[in-house]
């Protein structure tokens, strides 16, 4: 098994915006580009009410989640002050365009968080 | 690198304020040594009366601990007296209790040394037992007095004099207050309401010399030998008895120091916008010793914004101006409620409008000029203090809300916390703001633990009336008892968020501007280079609203940013909690038919969606389409988009009119899809509702949608700026219209009035209520060929507007977001 997993390349993720990158076990990841053409990757849940984070504004070298505009840094993955909370990061690696994920962390790497549930209540059940 | 070495001159709340704004955004440019004469670390001065009135003690008022400045590595020099500042060398030298001298050199001088109160100058001002009402040490004397000591006499009769009175009383001393005008607090009051409070305190046992001029304090025995004062003399002979007198006649700005140092000195240490002395750039005066444009300001709102600009400055980022505070009075007297703001005392042109109840203790007089609300004053009913302060501070036009703004804005229709207007008596557990579920309890707990001062800075960190706002004025009332008295905030335009200064207003203007050359700016990268814009892409929240205006302001030039919209304009669908959407497909006019519903069900079962709910405009929602498949969704319904997700026209709500109704005198129905055909697809600041009924019993609620039209026998009535939500907002009459073509013309008009004139995120009822409702009539009745204008421009701007639906590549509409990314791992068919 390689180290890294190639995902895509950095034109498959529009500047300022994301993509959800899906996985064997576990919530996706968000890929992020960044306005100078970094590239993050979060899991793609805010720590407040789980809102997924590759649906929200990229601005500088954060996040604003969809759901409730908490602000989340790609460095760290921190809730910007005055909220508190902390995404999981997932490590990357951009080589000649293309992206790269850390495969044991794809793997293993947050894998236990759920998303929240909504709906009636048999969804609950089926879920 | 060396740091650069920061000097503060006074330890109290403007510099202290100032430093932690500094340490926030520029932890580690500066060596900081602070020197203050008093023996204390920084306290809350305006909490003193309470300390006074023995509410609250010495402890609680302490706002940075001794920790504070050594966890900052900040040099203090407490009971340490400023003697000089040497500008050549740029060292301060000052004295320790201990008669030791302390040196500090710098780079940058702040100077907050505050104000010293007035002694007036009669004879005896030196005795034993005079003392002013300005620090602990005179609120200690005060209460030492008062245990051994009856007769007390506060010279003032102003806010300060008020509260010392109020404090000796009740530590059960006999008071006497002297005011040398026929009026208390006459700079705050007019005479009804000073009359009131008057008569109010004299209830409570305090006794008043008022028009009294005091000619000399006299000591001890009648030889003069005893140091301690024994009685007020007055102008005309008379005596009253005094062991204890409390001067609080007034405050000086304290420039002694600046003089010396030969700083220019006016009104107080003059300083330019950025809170630099006119002398000497090195050199920074913030708060009651600085003079901003002529006013040296003793309230602590306007200190902090002083303070804010200034530590902006000293961390080198040079932006931020300060441009002067409007400020509001309360006093600080447990059970009596007064309030006053702005210029109410009228004049020339000015209109009052006073409701005055003496018996039952109520006084409200509101001052209006030109529309507008300039000066309140209250008495005994003060809940709507802070409405009234923000409708003076917004200076919008109160036309519309004349004849109920002596109610209050309890009386305007507030939802979500009926029951609760007076901050003060609600219990702790009491739900404040409904949008986040915060109590009052955890306000005041935010409030103290975090030091906050102002509303921007509760709504951070409690979330307390960030959302719908409704709950301001409670917000507002619960900082003004937790945090001190006064409240205030600026006039200035409120920036569009954290990463610029320009208000909505001045963004406008700037994009409607052609430049010198010929071009425009149509792209949000060229709005903040020419802005400039503090950050490299701006936040969500000013990019969304640059979006809007861009394409508002030049209709096929602008080209739509999708990543600078809200995810439900830029998945046209509306998120949910789970992260699914929500699709709302577009029925004219709230009219289906067999085959559309036949659709949605088959879409409903096909894509296994959990939830179909009728909404309030009459049309149906899907709730909990997975991302993925919303293209497919949409093109299996093949109805257009709904538009519910966007800041656009939703809704055209129709009743079913004549075709149908035995009472309707219209056909409603058709008006609202012909409405509905000529409008769709229009973005605008904020979501836009439309309703038609086709009678007078309006079944269809048009009273209530941002514009309502009602059939009448001899045509259409139709009203405009109504709302349904957070505050039911009952629609203006606007005009009565013949036919079905005018009324589609003067929509669009008003429609298109509000798209260039409205601020992103303002309603229509908010936006007429800035402008008023005359300017509205003026642009859209009285004058023809603008209206026409108005309404072709909408019409250049809908054309051939594309459906995202189904025009994706045209809407910019961004396909690769539906689908995810997969991560093949190697090897891993096992695990999937």
């Amino acid at each position: 098994m390689t180290e890294w997993t190639l995902i895509c390349q950095l034109d498959d993720i529009p500047a300022l915006g994301a993509r959800r990158v899906t996985r064997s076990h576990g919530l996706e990841v968000a890929l992020f580009r960044t306005g100078d053409d970094t590239v993050f990757a979060l899991l793609d849940r805010c720590p407040h009410k789980g809102g997924p984070l590759s649906q929200g504004i990229v601005f500088g070298h954060s996040v604003a989640c969809p759901l409730h505009n908490w602000t989340i840094g790609f460095a760290d993955g921190q809730a910007a002050a005055p909220d508190v909370g902390c995404t999981p990061v997932f490590r990357v690696k951009v080589e000649h365009g293309h992206i790269f994920l850390k495969t044991d962390e794809l793997r293993q790497h947050a894998i236990d968080q759920v998303r929240p549930v909504a709906g009636p209540a048999h969804r609950v059940c089926s879920a | 690198m060396t740091r650069m070495k920061l000097v503060l001159i006074g330890n109290g709340m403007a510099g202290v304020r100032t430093l932690e704004e500094l340490l926030r955004i520029a932890p580690d440019l500066y060596d900081i040594t602070v020197f203050g004469a008093e023996p204390h670390p920084n306290y809350n001065r305006i909490l003193l009366s309470p300390v006074l009135a023995g509410e609250q003690t010495l402890d609680e008022i302490v706002l940075n601990p001794l920790a504070w400045y050594a966890d900052n590595g900040i040099t203090l020099h407490l009971g340490c007296a400023v003697q000089a500042v040497d500008r050549v060398r740029r060292v301060v030298h000052g004295r320790d209790a201990n008669g030791q001298t302390v040196t500090a050199g710098y780079d940058r001088l702040l100077i907050c040394t505050g104000s010293t109160p007035f002694i007036l100058p009669v004879p005896g001002r030196d005795l034993e037992g005079v003392v002013a009402y300005r620090d602990i040490a005179d609120t200690n004397a005060m209460i030492e007095a008062a245990t051994r000591y009856r007769h007390a006499v506060v010279i003032g009769g102003g806010l300060l004099g008020l509260e010392a009175a109020n404090g000796l009383m009740l530590r059960g001393m006999q008071v006497t207050v002297v005011h040398v005008m026929p009026t208390l607090m006459e700079r705050q009051l007019d005479t009804t309401a000073g009359g009131m409070l008057r008569s109010a305190l004299e209830q409570r046992g305090v006794h008043f010399r008022m028009g009294a001029q005091t000619q000399a304090l006299l000591g001890g025995s009648d030889d003069g030998a005893s140091p301690r004062v024994r009685a007020v003399q007055f102008k005309d002979g008379s005596e009253i008895p005094a062991d204890l007198v409390v001067m609080a006649v007034g405050i000086r700005p304290n420039t002694a120091l600046a003089q010396a140092a030969r700083l220019h000195v006016d009104k107080g240490i003059v300083v330019t916008d950025t809170l630099q002395t006119v002398t000497d750039a090195r050199i920074y005066a913030v708060g009651e010793c600085a003079a901003h444009r002529g006013v040296a300001y003793g309230l602590v709102a306007p200190l902090f914004e002083q303070a804010k600009v200034a530590a902006n400055h000293l961390a080198r980022f040079g932006i931020g101006r300060y441009i002067g505070s409007l400020t509001s009075t309360k006093l600080k007297v447990t059970g009596i409620d007064l309030f006053s703001a702005g210029d109410f005392t009228g004049g020339e042109g000015s209109e009052e409008i006073v409701m005055s109840d003496p018996a039952a203790g109520v006084y409200k007089k509101l001052v209006i000029r030109d529309d507008k609300l300039i000066g309140a004053c209250m008495y005994g009913d003060t809940v709507d203090g802070s409405w009234y302060f923000k409708l003076l501070r917004d200076g919008r036009s109160v036309v519309d809300i004349r004849d109920k703004l002596m109610f209050g804005e309890s009386n305007m229709g507030d939802a979500g916390h009926a029951g609760h207007s007076k901050a003060a008596a609600m219990p702790d557990s009491a739900e404040v703001c409904g949008c986040n579920g915060v109590s009052k309890g955890t306000i005041c707990k935010a409030i103290k633990e975090q030091g906050l001062f102002t509303l921007e800075e509760v709504r951070k960190h409690t979330k307390a009336s960030a959302s719908c706002g409704s709950c301001t004025g409670l917000v507002e009332q619960i900082l003004m008892f937790t945090a001190g008295g006064d409240y205030s905030a600026t006039p200035m335009t409120k920036a569009l968020c954290g990463c610029t200064e320009h208000g909505h207003a001045a963004v406008r203007d700037a994009i409607r501007q052609v430049q010198p050359d010929g071009s425009k700016l149509l792209t949000t990268a060229a709005v903040f280079r020419a802005l400039g814009w503090k950050t490299p892409n701006g936040c969500a929240s000013c990019r969304p609203a640059i979006n809007y205006y861009l394409i508002s302001t030049w209709p096929k030039e602008a080209v739509d940013d999708p990543q600078s919209r809200f995810i439900n304009e830029r998945s046209h669908a509306n998120i949910q909690k789970d992260g699914t959407y929500s699709v709302i497909p577009r029925m004219w006019g709230g009219e289906t038919t067999a085959s559309e519903l036949r659709r949605i069900a088959d879409v409903v079962d096909k894509y296994q969606i959990p939830t179909v709910k009728v909404t309030g405009g009459q049309r149906i929602d899907l709730l909990g389409v997975k991302k993925e498949d919303l293209a497919n969704v949409w093109r299996d319904i093949g109805m257009p988009s709904g538009h519910a997700y966007a800041k656009a026209l939703r809704t055209v709500k129709t009743c079913v009119g004549s075709e149908w109704c035995r009472m309707g005198t219209q056909d409603s129905t058709q008006l609202g899809k012909d409405l509905e055909r000529a409008m769709w697809r229009m973005y605008a600041p904020h979501k836009v509702k439309f309703a038609v009924s086709g009678c007078p019993r309006n079944c269809a609620e048009a009273g209530i949608k941002d514009v309502g039209v009602i059939g009448v026998d001899s045509g259409w009535e139709m009203h405009i700026a109504g709302n349904g939500g957070i505050k039911t907002e009952v629609a203006h009459f606007l005009v009565k219209l013949k036919t079905a073509a005018e009324v589609l013309e003067y929509t669009g008009a008003f429609c298109e009035l509000y798209r260039q004139e409205g601020w992103y995120l303002e309603r229509t009822v908010h936006y007429v209520n800035r402008v008023g409702l005359d300017y509205v009539k003026r642009r859209i009745l009285e004058d023809d060929a603008g209206r026409r204008a108005l309404w072709a421009q909408l019409q250049f701007a809908l054309d051939g507007e594309p459906d995202p639906w189904f025009e994706g590549d045209k809407a910019h509409v961004d396909a690769r977001q539906f689908g995810a990314l997969v991560a093949h791992i190697e090897n891993e068919g096992a695990h999937a």
